[in-house]
């Protein structure tokens, strides 16, 4: 066996443990050297995964870990967003948080997991890497101490979450006592011999499944954590929830549901259409009544899951690159919403809807950049949301779920509602304090960087999506079945 | 000019896009700077608009200035655009009125000079949007585009809208920027979906127009789709009964955004319903026709009748918008080449009289600060050069032979009198009415003894009246002298009704 193929995952490891071994014999005005180790390591692995994995399609550990196109297009997506990650939290740590050295290294395990969920091949790998990250979130969460509602967001991820990661594996090991297996393409193949209906046992289990992973992504009815959670947690961890664990639990979704449990698609999608049209109504309906951005943003992201859900409902290769698409769309966008909340609440403290009032005329720019955002999540063009969820609704009307992208895109006006109330706030209301909104050198920068890359990937998507389609590629076996 | 026909319509759609972005990087102070620019890029809009318009070969018809660009092969999208004689008018209106409303907006956000810029940004964002509609050969950009003129509205009506006091109660800009959002964006959601049906139904993998002429639709198909296409892009042509968005936002409005939006906006709406609409799904157009010709009359004289009972001047206009809109679609449902070429003409004629109605009441509303119609009195004395103006434009509303109006209502009459005496009629009655509300209109606000409140007023700026004048020389040419409008417009519309009773 060839153990370089482990590289990348070797080296964010050395890269988490140096950032933490370093963190102890750094004086604390050094400490601001942190996330720039942590950076360097990020860009390292990445390098190194591109030039030494390009294009090799093999696995270890007799299929349990996955080397493809797929794991290494998801890798380099959980890289790239963990630096971005680790650039917006360089403000936040300063101002707000102690121990940064934990912080940044805790961040760095959590990408290693999420690295390995894309590429697991099997059912209790899989369930180990989420929980890797799972845990490294627990504690992310709850990093602001002094923070009673950062420590109440905590203590609720760890309850809901444990909770959740028993369903898992509760139908995990149903699966396996239905089927002999954990592995992927074996669950595949013994599905293939399952008569239909499927044995109700099993469909427990798969049933089980869904909702341990609709925990994770925070689909209704699992989402009630969501809002607490993403409200009291620093927020550039909300941010990074909002976007990374999402994407890695895609990521394992679409792997999952494409390689191990297709040929029973016509037991599961009834399953995940009726999840889909509940987590998107739901959460832009109540997204509507939230007075605090970051839960308005939250509830704004359960409906975003809705639309993914929907995408994995059609399952077929345009779909997974419809739900990739839009992952990759709605990370950029919704990181730039963040950063703004992040600019603004290191700034101000407050973290309000209606403390957004006359920000237009404080500070022109960040309102400019914020409004970009809202108007990309709520999918208008030219920004990046028109085009991905354009991609991902297209792929499902051609799954034939025509009706339920017709209720995406009701809810698609619904949210609009609740952005444009956040740009009346800014470009309507008179300001509640003068003068411009502090922003640094080094959020202005990202932030200049997310808005740029929203506005690119809105017009000119070909790239991103080519390489997508590689890596989707690389799990649609049924292509030629 | 190989280079130049083949890229003009691309320019179209670059020139004010470009221009909202480096706009975005201006120093705020510099209203100066900003507004020449602003005027000179529009200027070179309205020469590019003309060239198309001139340019276009009538007796060749069908597709001009074509170019295509790839841009994502996986769904079949490519950034294909071209002209035919339907929407060459629409490209040269959108020129006219874009130019004269950046020439009205020369003062605009005077009491916040710093948010002109934000103003110019978003104005020149929806151009771009509004000439990419007109000139999209695919489906996704030409939704794309729709989008991209709905987007800067909340924004420009919210900021730079006025309310409306009716006395009892108080009608905020808010108000009728969100009412409008929600009404265009929600009319965009049938679009969409009717549009990702056509796209799996089509069964090609391509959202190119040309293409997906040439697909089959099942009648069933355009049975249940094309209503999602006439509602969808009705509710942008002010279709009742989903027209109450249109008086609301265009009174909130800022005068060249009303100006844009009634006289180019709603244009949108009519065009989709028959690039889309009656292009594609032609079948479904000739069973949906007598109800498109049922909610157009009551548009034309609902319109009419509700525009009588207001008392502000921007109402007025705003409801006579809607009626006016029902000529249009009346005109599409006669299915045959005289209601459906006046139809067009009707689209260029109101767009230009509506321009022209909202810079003047934008005009006296600046300096009167009310446009309540029992107020002001006698403006004659003191406005000349706008009253003369206006009078013009009330003419051309209410079917004066001589100007557009004229040609493009008659033709609708004549068209649905064909088939539809009975409509015909009620075309006839909702004229009459418009010109009641119009001469009434006239006799109180403008001719009249002048009240003593309004002795200080001052008549249109140099800037204002020249930017009036260019509309009203419109007006007046096409009314004396159709000829060239309706080669250009039939050459565009016969094809079309081909497909339709052809069939």
């Amino acid at each position: 066996m060839n153990f370089m193929l482990f590289l990348p995952e070797f080296l964010i490891t050395g890269a988490a443990f140096g950032v933490l071994g370093i963190d102890l014999f750094l004086s604390r005005e050094r400490k601001a050297y942190l996330p720039w180790l942590s950076l360097a390591g990020l860009a390292a692995v990445f390098v190194v995964s591109l030039s030494y994995l390009w294009g090799k399609d093999t696995n270890l550990y007799d299929g349990l870990f996955l080397i493809d196109n797929f794991s290494l297009f998801f890798k380099a997506f959980f890289l790239v967003l963990g630096a971005l990650v680790v650039l917006v939290s360089v403000d936040y740590v300063k101002q707000h948080l102690s121990h940064p050295g934990e912080y940044y290294g805790i961040l760095m395990f959590s990408i290693l997991g999420m690295m390995l969920m894309a590429a697991s091949g099997e059912l209790l790998t899989a369930y180990i890497s989420l929980e890797l990250l799972s845990f490294s979130l627990y504690v992310l969460v709850s990093y602001g101490r002094n923070n009673p509602k950062s420590n109440e967001a905590g203590i609720k991820y760890i309850l809901l979450g444990a909770f959740a990661s028993a369903l898992l594996l509760f139908g995990i090991s149903q699966v396996f006592g239905m089927l002999g297996t954990t592995r992927f393409d074996e669950i595949a193949a013994a599905l293939s011999h399952e008569p239909s209906p499927m044995n109700p046992a099993l469909l427990v289990g798969l049933a089980l499944i869904v909702a341990g992973l609709g925990f994770k992504v925070a689909a209704v009815p699992f989402h009630m954590w969501a809002p607490d959670v993403y409200e009291g947690a620093p927020t550039p961890i909300t941010a990074y929830l909002a976007v990374g664990s999402k994407a890695a639990a895609f990521a394992l979704i679409l792997r999952l549901f494409s390689q191990a449990f297709m040929p029973a698609f016509d037991d599961w999608q009834i399953i995940l259409v009726v999840l889909a049209a509940l987590t998107m109504t739901v959460g832009n309906l109540v997204a509507l009544a939230q007075h605090n951005i970051k839960r308005m943003l939250a509830y704004s992201s359960v409906g975003h899951v809705g639309y993914l859900l929907m995408g994995v409902a059609a399952l077929s290769p345009v779909a997974s690159d419809g739900v990739i698409l839009h992952l990759a769309g709605y990370g950029v966008t919704n990181l730039a919403a963040f950063l703004c909340v992040i600019i603004f609440y290191n700034a101000t403290n407050r973290e309000d809807i209606a403390d957004f009032a006359g920000l237009a005329d404080r500070s022109p720019y960040l309102a400019m950049a914020l409004t970009v955002s809202l108007f990309s999540l709520a999918g208008l063009p030219f920004f990046a949301g028109f085009i991905t969820k354009f991609y991902l609704f297209t792929a499902a009307a051609e799954g034939g779920l025509l009706w339920l992208v017709g209720l995406a895109i009701v809810n698609s006006v619904i949210s609009l509602y609740y952005y444009l109330m956040v740009i009346k706030q800014m470009y309507m209301e008179p300001a509640v304090e003068d003068g411009p909104v502090k922003v640094t050198l080094l959020s202005g920068g990202v932030l200049g960087l997310l808005v740029l890359g929203i506005i690119v990937l809105g017009i000119y998507p070909g790239p991103l999506v080519d390489a997508i389609q590689g890596a989707t590629g690389a799990i649609l076996w049924w292509g030629g079945a | 000019m190989d280079g130049l026909d083949s890229n003009v319509l691309f320019a179209l759609v670059a020139i004010p896009f470009a221009w909202g972005i480096a706009l975005a990087f201006f120093p705020p102070g510099s209203r100066q700077a900003m507004r020449l620019l602003s005027a000179a890029v529009s200027l070179a809009l309205l020469a590019l608009s003309a060239y198309v318009f001139l340019g276009y070969d009538k007796d060749a018809a069908g597709y001009q200035f074509t170019q295509e660009f790839q841009w994502l092969d996986s769904l079949g999208i490519a950034l294909s655009m071209g002209v035919d004689g339907i929407s060459v008018p629409m490209v040269f209106l959108t020129g006219i009125v874009t130019f004269t409303g950046v020439l009205i907006s020369w003062n605009i956000s005077a009491d916040m000079p710093r948010r002109m810029k934000d103003f110019f940004v978003l104005f020149f964002l929806l151009v771009a949007g509004v000439y990419g509609v007109f000139v999209s050969l695919d489906l996704f950009f030409l939704f794309f585009f729709y989008e991209l003129a709905v987007l800067p509205m909340y924004l420009l009506i919210g900021v730079w809208g006025s309310s409306s006091d009716f006395g009892a109660f108080l009608r905020p800009k808010e108000y009728g920027a969100m009412k409008l959002m929600l009404y265009l964006v929600a009319g965009s959601v049938l679009v969409w979906v009717a549009i990702l049906a056509v796209y799996v139904e089509g069964g090609m993998g391509t959202f190119s127009l040309l293409a997906l002429e040439e697909a089959t639709f099942s009648e069933a198909f355009q049975r249940v789709f094309f209503p999602m296409f006439m509602v969808g892009f009705g509710v942008l042509a002010g279709l009742w009964p989903f027209h109450t968005w249109s008086p609301d936002g265009h009174v909130a409005a800022p005068t060249a955004v009303s100006m844009l939006h009634a006289g180019v906006l709603m244009k949108l709406g009519a065009y989709g319903i028959i690039r889309l609409g009656m292009d594609l799904l032609p079948q479904g157009m000739e069973e949906w026709a007598l109800v498109l010709i049922i909610l157009g009359i009551i548009n034309v004289v609902y319109g009419a009748v509700a525009a009588m009972g207001q008392r502000d001047l921007k109402y007025v206009v705003g409801y006579s918008s809607v009626s006016h809109m029902g000529y249009v679609l009346v005109g599409f449902a006669t299915l045959n080449s005289m209601g459906m070429g006046g139809a067009v003409l009707q689209m260029f004629s109101h767009g230009i009289m509506t321009a022209l109605f909202f810079a003047l009441v934008g005009a006296i509303y600046d300096r009167a600060h009310v446009r309540d119609i029992g107020i002001l009195e006698g403006l004659t004395k003191r406005m000349g050069l706008t009253s003369a103006f206006f009078a013009v434009a009330g003419l051309t509303s209410l079917g004066l032979p001589g100007l557009s109006g004229f040609v493009a209502e008659l033709m609708v009459f004549i068209g649905a009198f064909r088939d539809y005496p009975i409509i015909g009629a009620l075309g006839i009655i909702g004229a009459a009415i418009t010109a009641v509300y119009i001469l009434r209109l006239l006799g109180k606000v403008f001719f009249g003894p002048i009240s003593p409140q309004w002795q200080h007023l001052t008549d249109a700026t140099r800037l204002e009246g020249f930017s009036m004048a260019i509309l009203v020389v419109f007006l007046v040419g096409v009314g004396l002298y159709p000829r060239p409008w309706m080669d250009l417009i039939n050459s565009g519309v016969a094809p079309l009704l081909e497909r339709v009773v052809g069939l």
